[in-house]
């Protein structure tokens, strides 16, 4: 086979960037930290499983500061991969592919992340 | 001598060597994760205060124990696919590729089988 040496196409660096190349990779970065939280679930449902002293020392943990962070990085990831999943799934039908409706659903994706994980901390602990 | 073409040899097969077969896969695990994301969500935000039987006993009842086990193996499933194409897109080095596919697999099963039996555990 002969290689032909064509004109290579402009990389990454090249591009200005906005918030469709910030959420490209934010959703690549938030399945990722979904592992963690994946992590975070069997943990819950180990410490179950063991009983009540086990399930005591996971509540304590989940209610420090540290484990308070932690679930607020697991509820916002969780909440962005949804969001920008959805939006995948119409792009994958073909939908919503040109750069204004791009834009526009950019924009939802933020605002679904924001308003869905405050409706998650209100419900679970009364505060934003 | 083989008469086919460059671009017939490699039509079908990505990075993964298996065509769309993982794309697919990964797109009806998705659609399945929308609805058992609200669930598990709008679940679980009504634990936080909650004690240790209470959780106990709502994990116990039919519908929430069927659906965390569903929950689990297909967001699982998801993740493995996920972090395997996560490999295949930026890690180069054959060597890295496969010792980070095993892991990635082993690691997704550990997590899977401790929390199903867990589940179990609570719910039987």
């Amino acid at each position: 086979m002969t290689t032909i040496k064509r004109p290579t196409s402009p990389h990454l660096q090249i591009y200005k960037w906005g918030a469709h190349m910030a959420l490209s990779i934010l959703h690549r970065a938030s399945g990722v930290a979904l592992g963690g939280g994946t992590l975070l679930l069997a943990w819950w449902l180990i410490a179950l499983a063991s009983g009540p002293d086990e399930y005591a020392l996971f509540q304590a943990c989940m209610r420090s500061i540290v484990g308070k962070i932690v679930l607020m990085g697991f509820t916002l990831a969780l909440m962005l991969h949804l969001c920008n999943g959805i939006r995948h799934l119409f792009w994958d039908m073909g939908k919503g592919l040109d750069v204004e409706t791009t834009a526009r659903t950019n924009i939802m994706v933020f605002l679904g992340t924001a308003l869905l994980t405050a409706i998650a901390w209100v419900i679970g602990y009364g505060l934003v | 001598m083989s008469f086919n073409t460059p671009i017939s040899k490699v039509r079908g097969l990505g990075s993964a060597r298996n065509g769309t077969h993982h794309w697919w896969m990964q797109k009806i695990a998705a659609v399945a994760l929308v609805p058992l994301t609200v669930w598990f969500v709008a679940s679980v935000v009504q634990m936080t205060k909650a004690d240790y039987f209470t959780v106990i006993s709502w994990l116990s009842s039919p519908i929430p124990a069927i659906l965390m086990l569903i929950y689990i193996v297909i967001a699982i499933y998801h993740l493995r696919l996920g972090l395997q194409a996560i490999v295949e897109d930026y890690i180069h080095s054959e060597g890295m590729k496969v010792g980070l596919q095993f892991s990635i697999l082993f690691g997704c099963t550990i997590i899977a089988v401790a929390s199903i039996f867990s589940v179990l555990k609570i719910a039987l």
